[in-house]
C-alpha cells in the first residue's frame, strides 16, 4: 500500500509544532485518498516518541533511535530516509519547511528522483489530465504554492515520480488532535543497515541555540511595519504602540531587508504565518509575499499613505495618512479611553 | 639516510600541494527578476505583474557565497574562483559582474535544451558542467533564488555529485588541509560544522555582504564576451579577446557537456506546474477613516469595546 508519510522533526526532546501540524494536514490527505498515515522519527533517545505522534493520527510510526542521527546531520539521516522509502514506497512525503527539512528534502528528493516543491501554503488531492500524453491521473497532491516573490500562485504536481514530496513552514496548517485513543504501531528502524562509515564526514562541532525572544506567533494583537516606515529609529512607533496595547512588532519582508527590523519578526510566505485576532499593518504596501502570512488574521487595520496600497483590500478598517502622526495618537487616546 | 631525505622531499611537496595550490572554487549564481521591489510600475492594472518592468539581477544571496569565495581566495594564496550560471544569452551579465568583483573566469550554460527545467533537471544539468569542470575544491552557492524560494539546486546538486553539503552557512571560517570549518544559521542558533573538502557549501543572506566591484577589474574586464555576444558585434572586438584570452567567457551548450537527454528540460523534471494564478486582491468591504483625531479616537473606542485590545 502507497501511503502518506510524515518525516517528523525533533525539537528539544519534543516533537516540533510543524510536524504535527503535517501529521494532522496528513490525516486529511489519508482519509481522501483512503490509505494509511505513517510518521518517521530519527533522533537519539527518543523512545516513547510515538506517543506524542500517533493521538495526531498516525497508523504507523517508524523510530530510528541512534548517536549518529543527533545533532542533525545531513548524509545520515538521508541514508535511512531514502532506504525507508525505498522499501516502503510512500505516494506523499512531507516535511517541515525548517533548515533541516530544507536541507533533507532536496537530498531525497534528488536520490530517489522525485519531485519536491518547497514551502507550499496548501495541499490538497485532486485529478489531472495530460492532454498531449493523453493521460489521466487520479488523486495527485496538488501543492500549491506563491511564486516569484509571491505575485503568482502555482499548483505544482508529481505525475509520474513517486513520492510526492513537499515542505511546508511552520504555522502554515492547522495542528489538531485526531484521536487521543487512535492505535498506532510502532515499527524499529535498523539504522545500521542504511547509515555507511562515510555518512559521517560532517560533524558539528558546537551548537548554540538562543531562545526565541521574539513572540509573534502566539501573540494575539501585531503591530507591523513594512519598508513604508522609512528606517529602523521609525520603527520604535510601533514598538510603543506594541507596548500600550500588549502586542507583538512584526515585520515585512522588505523591512526586514532594509535592516529594520530582525528576521525572528518577519511575517510572511518566508517568515511566520499569523492568525491574530488584530493585526496593525504600518507603511505596508501588502505583496501576496506578506498577506500570505496573515490574512487569516480575525481583523486587519491598514496605516498607509497610499490609497491604493493592495493591503487596503484587504483590510477591515484603512486609515489613510502619515503612519509617525497616526500611531501617537492610537496610543494616546487607547490610554485615554482604557482608564 | 637516502629513504629518510626522499620521505621529507615527498612530506614538503605533500605540504606544499596544501598550501600553495590554494583552492579552486566554484559558485553557482543564477540571474533572477528582482521580485524583491516590485514597484507600482511592475503591477499591471488588473493587479498582476509586469515581469518586464523587473530588472534582472545578480540573485542576493549567491553574492553572499561570492563574497566567501573571495574572503578564502584572499586568505588562501593561489585560490581561484570560478562562476557558474545556467540561463539564458544575458545571463553572461552574471560571469562579469562576478569578474568586476574579483572572480577568475565563468562558465555560461545556455541551452534551449535546459528550457522548463524544474529544480532536479536544473541540479542534473549543473552537476554535469562541474563535472566537466573536472578540478574544484569547494562548490559554493547561494541558500536560495529569489525568484522560486525553494533552497532545492545546492543540495541537489551535492546528492548528484555524490559529494556532502553544508546549508545555511554564514561564515566560513578555515578550509585547509582538506577539511572546512563552517558556521551555520539556524532558526533559533548557530552551529559550527567541520565537513570534508570537496563539498558543496550554501550561504545564507545572514553572511557578509559582497564586496563592490573593484574599478580596475571593470576596466580589465569590461569587454569580456561570450562567443554568441562576440558574433553579433565588430571585428575589432574579437581581434581584443585574441591578445587578451581573459576576456573569453566560456560558453557550454548541451553538446559541450554530457548529458543524458531524459534526465533535461521538461522530460527531466519530475514536479510540472499544473496552473498558474496571477494573485488579484479581492476586495474586502473596508471602512475608510482619516488621521483625524476625531476618527482615531473613535476607532480606538470601539476596539476596546469590542475587547479586540485591552
Amino acid at each position: 500500500m502507497n501511503n502518506v508519510f510524515v518525516i517528523c522533526e525533533m525539537d528539544e526532546g519534543k516533537v516540533a509544532d510543524v510536524s504535527l501540524e503535517l501529521l494532522t494536514k496528513g490525516r486529511t490527505l489519508a482519509n481522501t485518498l483512503k490509505c494509511k498515515l505513517e510518521a518517521v522519527v530519527l533522533g537519539h533517545k527518543i523512545s516513547g516518541i510515538e506517543k506524542e505522534i500517533i493521538p495526531y493520527g498516525a497508523d504507523v510510526v517508524h523510530i530510528g533511535d541512534d548517536a549518529r542521527l543527533a545533532p542533525y546531520t545531513t548524509l545520515p539521516h538521508s541514508a535511512v530516509i531514502n532506504g525507508l522509502f525505498a522499501e516502503t514506497k510512500p505516494q506523499i512525503g512531507l516535511l517541515g519547511a525548517t533548515t533541516m527539512g530544507r536541507d533533507l528534502g532536496p537530498r531525497v528528493s534528488s536520490a530517489l528522483v522525485s519531485g519536491l516543491t518547497a514551502d507550499c501554503t496548501a495541499l490538497e488531492i485532486g485529478d489531472h489530465e495530460d492532454k498531449k500524453a493523453g493521460k489521466n491521473y487520479k488523486d495527485l497532491l496538488y501543492q500549491i504554492r506563491p511564486a516569484f516573490g509571491g505575485n503568482i500562485v502555482a499548483t505544482i504536481i508529481n505525475p509520474d515520480c513517486r513520492p510526492q514530496m513537499a515542505t511546508v513552514r511552520e504555522g502554515v496548517m492547522k495542528k489538531e488532535i485526531f484521536s487521543p485513543n487512535h492505535k498506532g504501531e510502532v515499527k524499529t528502524i535498523d539504522v545500521s543497515k542504511y547509515i555507511k562509515p562515510e555518512d559521517l564526514v560532517v560533524k558539528v562541532i558546537e551548537r548554540h541555540m538562543e531562545k526565541s525572544r521574539v513572540n509573534i506567533k502566539n501573540s494575539s494583537i501585531i503591530v507591523s511595519g513594512g519598508y513604508g516606515m522609512g528606517s529602523k529609529e521609525n520603527f520604535n512607533v510601533l514598538y510603543d504602540l506594541a507596548e500600550a496595547i500588549g502586542a507583538e512588532v512584526g515585520a515585512s519582508r522588505a523591512a526586514v531587508d532594509a535592516g529594520y527590523a530582525e528576521h525572528d519578526r518577519q511575517v510572511g510566505q518566508t517568515g511566520i504565518t499569523v492568525r491574530p485576532k488584530l493585526y496593525i499593518a504600518c507603511g505596508i504596501s501588502g505583496q501576496i509575499q506578506h498577506t500570505a502570512g496573515m490574512e487569516d488574521s480575525a481583523m486587519v487595520i491598514a496605516i498607509n499613505n497610499d490609497v491604493n496600497a493592495p493591503i487596503n483590500k484587504i483590510a477591515d478598517y484603512v486609515i489613510t495618512g502619515d503612519v509617525m502622526e497616526i500611531i501617537p495618537k492610537m496610543i494616546k487616546f487607547y490610554k485615554k479611553n482604557s482608564k | 639516510m637516502r629513504s629518510f631525505v626522499i620521505f621529507v622531499f615527498l612530506k614538503i611537496k605533500l605540504i606544499l600541494k596544501f598550501y600553495k595550490m590554494g583552492l579552486k572554487i566554484i559558485v553557482l549564481a543564477k540571474q533572477v527578476p528582482d521580485t524583491r521591489n516590485v514597484g507600482k510600475d511592475a503591477m499591471k492594472a488588473d493587479g498582476t505583474v509586469n515581469r518586464a518592468a523587473l530588472p534582472a539581477i545578480f540573485n542576493p544571496e549567491d553574492l553572499n557565497a561570492l563574497e566567501q569565495a573571495l574572503r578564502l581566495k584572499d586568505k588562501y594564496k593561489g585560490s581561484t574562483v570560478t562562476v557558474l550560471t545556467m540561463g539564458p544569452g544575458r545571463a553572461a551579465d552574471i560571469i562579469r559582474e562576478g569578474l568586476f568583483r574579483g572572480a577568475d573566469d565563468g562558465y555560461l550554460l545556455t541551452d534551449r535544451a535546459f528550457a522548463g527545467s524544474d529544480t532536479l533537471a536544473t541540479s542534473y544539468a549543473i552537476s554535469c558542467a562541474i563535472r566537466k569542470i573536472k578540478s574544484f575544491d569547494l562548490i559554493m552557492a547561494g541558500r536560495q533564488a529569489i525568484d522560486g524560494d525553494t533552497a532545492q539546486v545546492g543540495p541537489q546538486v551535492a546528492e548528484k555529485l555524490n559529494l556532502p553539503q553544508i546549508t545555511y552557512a554564514e561564515e566560513i571560517l578555515k578550509a585547509e588541509k582538506g577539511k572546512i570549518l563552517v558556521k551555520r544559521r539556524l532558526e533559533r542558533g548557530v552551529e559550527t560544522v567541520e565537513g570534508p573538502l570537496p563539498c558543496v557549501v550554501t550561504v545564507n543572506g545572514s553572511a557578509a555582504p559582497c564586496r563592490p566591484r573593484a574599478a580596475k577589474l571593470l576596466m580589465k574586464y569590461k569587454h569580456a564576451k561570450t562567443m554568441s555576444e562576440k558574433q553579433s558585434q565588430s571585428e575589432d572586438y574579437i581581434d581584443m579577446s585574441t591578445d587578451r584570452p581573459y576576456l573569453n567567457i566560456a560558453e557550454w551548450s548541451v553538446n559541450d557537456v554530457e548529458t543524458d537527454d531524459k534526465w533535461l528540460g521538461l522530460t527531466g523534471s519530475p514536479t510540472k506546474v499544473k496552473k498558474i494564478e496571477n494573485v488579484v486582491f479581492q476586495a474586502k468591504e473596508s471602512k475608510v477613516l482619516s488621521d483625524s483625531d476625531k476618527d482615531i479616537e473613535e476607532l480606538m473606542r470601539e476596539l476596546i469595546l469590542n475587547h479586540t485590545i485591552g
